[in-house]
């Protein structure tokens, strides 16, 4: 088991064909996962090498590469503008899982999608944009995660999800682990952009569900709301123990720091708010990557 | 990217959104011509991003060109919170009945747009919130549907609007959505938006904050983003497409992604140290803009050390190895490098930088965060002892 993806997910790469999709799109192959096809508008009929061997067909639409291949899921590499076309052409066509890396979509793009999604196409699940993606160690990985990082989990277990809002430290929280041998589920990097298709509370539901996982580590940062929405989440529904991180504790009040999710502003949405809200909810936190690490070897040492 | 509020009355003036008559003033002369056109009495209003500026003796009324020319000369140049005013807007002074206040934001938890309506307009809208919160109406909106006049009429109703102000406030309503939404707005607000004896609406202020995100289709931003005021570092920035935040600490930092960054920053700051900046160099970053971010982090004189905190996805090891290589070809450094470079052929970088011949005192490898961090940190604040400061 592990959440939204496992071995079986057979995915397709819209933008396969360029610079970031081959790249990626090539690596996710490498690493196992089931990349059954790409889709670029006028390269139809085309293949993409695979460098150990065989290559990967192209196709015109989303619905063609469905048809001919059965994917389910789609890995969306493609510029801003055309990214927004692109998650709604994977979802008309029916991929009931979609990757968008995308950075830099307008916002109002992005609220537009999302509940053009929610509202006409229920069935299918958004991760990003502006994200890196997900990882299923040894099973499937989608996006832009180093596969080689992450700890493959172990059967007896115990092993950890992970969920993390920020691109970085979802690889540090991965590399922490991967140093302590601590197995991982699936780790899933939701994005730091205003309108995330998944959030947090959408993956602490999975991984509390998910008998393979038996602990979940959550990255957070300042910004938002998103991480007090999951405390109240946490504390009714989550009996998994956790340990979490919040980005941003020395960041100054009114400045957009890079994402357009951190900036604190009015004294909302402040690394201390939100630290104080995961921890009366039964989480621990640790003051930077490494010190919730430490947090989960104890953590998963005592399961 | 935030507007000054003449920059953001002649973005409503795009939508259909009516602003009192006037004009932006560089100087005394400009101000009396303009206030000439916009008609006797004018309001004088320094532009500057911060608040305050009435109490600070930034906005005065002026009956006549003599009064223009006297408030003019004492608000062009004057000192607001460290903000230096280099233009005034000079616009009609406008009969007041009542005072309202409207915006609309993106509500990040309910994924939705929100309209945000107060018969209690002109003061903070945080202290009408927090004082008689029922008085301000929350509306949520849908955007793939949109905002119709009749669900306008209706909002304006429920925060009770003066019943002659509601036609003119809801047509308001639905253009200043159409800013909001079309011209791309984290932020559009109008406070006061105020209603005349005569019985019309219009914005006295605005305030827009656009999505940067969003500019590739507003070639008219261009010139707002000519106005911006940043200071040396972040114009240098700027140029490179670099995300750079100016602090005021001694401890460069290079990091990729902005979670990584800020996280920088706090590891710094629990092991003793204090920031200079906050530099993301983003996704994907090549070897000449991490070649750019050195030399931005160069410009600041108060660095003492430079911490590069890479681990890769998009971006690979090799190119951020190469950047580095190139910047000491190109620039003199004034603070050594510790560096922590993981993820995406790491190892490669970590060859190339261990076979450029790089002497220690300029270039330190650390295997962890945190010990990069405290070595950082440790040189940064030797040479702040040496140095005496």
């Amino acid at each position: 088991m592990a959440i939204f993806v496992n071995a079986d997910t057979k995915v397709i790469v819209q933008g396969l064909t360029g610079g970031q999709g081959k790249y990626h799109g090539l690596r996710n192959q490498a690493y196992g996962t089931q990349v059954v096809g790409g889709v670029t508008p006028g390269k139809g009929g085309t293949t993409v090498d695979i460098p150990e061997g065989g290559s990967i067909p192209v196709f015109n639409t989303v619905a063609e590469a469905v048809a001919a291949t059965g994917a389910t899921a789609s890995f969306i590499a493609v510029p801003p503008k055309a990214a927004s076309a692109a998650i709604l052409e994977a979802a008309a066509a029916g991929i009931a899982f979609i990757v968008c890396i995308t950075e830099g979509i307008p916002a109002q793009d992005e609220a537009k999608v999302f509940n053009t999604l929610v509202r006409n196409y229920p069935h299918t699940r958004l991760l990003g944009p502006n994200c890196p993606g997900i990882i299923s160690p040894g099973k499937c990985n989608i996006g832009i995660t180093a596969g080689e990082i992450a700890h493959v989990p172990s059967a007896a277990g115990p092993n950890v999800g992970i969920v993390s809002r920020s691109g970085t430290l979802t690889y540090q929280a991965l590399y922490e682990l991967r140093q302590r041998g601590i197995g991982v589920s699936t780790c899933v990097g939701i994005g730091g952009d205003p309108v995330p298709g998944t959030n947090f509370i959408d993956c602490l539901r999975e991984f509390q569900a998910d008998p393979e996982t038996h602990a979940i580590m959550m990255i957070g940062e300042i910004g938002g709301s998103a991480e007090e929405e999951a405390a109240a989440f946490i504390k009714e529904h989550v009996t998994k123990p956790m340990s979490a991180y919040i980005a941003g504790v020395t960041a100054p009040e009114g400045k957009k720091m890079g994402h357009a999710g951190a900036i604190v502003s009015g004294g909302k949405g402040t690394a201390q708010g939100k630290m104080d809200a995961l921890r009366s909810a039964g989480v621990r936190i640790g003051l930077n990557p490494t010190e919730a690490s430490d947090l989960m070897a104890e953590i998963v040492a005592a399961l | 990217m935030d507007l000054f509020e003449y920059q953001g009355k002649q973005y409503f003036a795009r939508y259909d959104i009516p602003v009192s008559p006037g004009g932006v003033a560089y100087t005394v002369d400009e101000a009396v011509t303009v206030a000439a056109s916009a008609g006797y009495p004018v309001v004088i209003k320094a532009q500057v991003q911060v608040g305050g500026r009435g109490k600070a003796g930034g906005i005065k009324l002026a009956e006549n060109a003599d009064e223009v020319r006297l408030h003019a000369t004492n608000i062009i140049g004057m000192d607001i919170k460290g903000h230096v005013v280099k233009r005034v807007w000079v616009e009609h002074a406008s009969d007041i009945a009542e005072e309202y206040y409207a915006s609309f934001t993106l509500d990040r938890a309910a994924k939705k747009h929100l309209l945000m309506l107060s018969a209690q307009g002109g003061v903070e809208i945080e202290v009408v919130a927090e004082s008689n919160p029922e008085a301000i109406v929350l509306h949520h909106i849908d955007p793939v549907d949109g905002l119709t006049l009749d669900q306008a009429r209706a909002v304006a109703t429920e925060a009770k609007i003066n019943p002659i102000a509601i036609e003119g406030a809801a047509d308001m309503l639905v253009k200043l959505y159409g800013c909001f939404t079309r011209g791309d707005c984290d932020l559009a607000e109008i406070n006061p938006l105020i209603l005349r004896p005569d019985g019309g609406v219009h914005a006295l202020d605005a305030k827009v904050s656009l999505d940067n995100n969003a500019a590739f289709r507003h070639p008219e931003w261009d010139e707002y983003r000519a106005t911006e005021e940043l200071d040396d570092r972040e114009q240098l920035a700027r140029s490179h497409d670099l995300q750079y935040i100016g602090l005021d600490g001694t401890v460069g930092i290079i990091a990729n992604g902005a979670g990584l960054a800020m996280s920088t920053l706090d590891v710094v700051n629990q092991v003793g140290g204090s920031a200079a900046n906050f530099l993301d160099i983003g996704g994907g970053a090549n070897a000449d803009m991490m070649a750019a971010a050195l030399e931005v982090i160069n410009f600041d004189q108060n660095v003492k050390s430079i911490f590069i905190n890479i681990f890769g996805g998009i971006t690979r090891g090799e190119e951020v190895a190469k950047g580095i290589v190139e910047a000491l070809g190109r620039v003199d450094l004034r603070a050594p490098i510790v560096i922590r470079l993981d993820g995406t052929n790491a190892e490669l970088g970590r060859e190339i930088l261990a076979n450029a011949g790089i002497p220690e005192s300029t270039l330190i490898s650390m295997p962890t965060m945190l010990e990069a961090a405290r070595a950082a940190v440790a040189i940064a604040n030797a040479s702040t002892t040496e140095n005496g400061n």
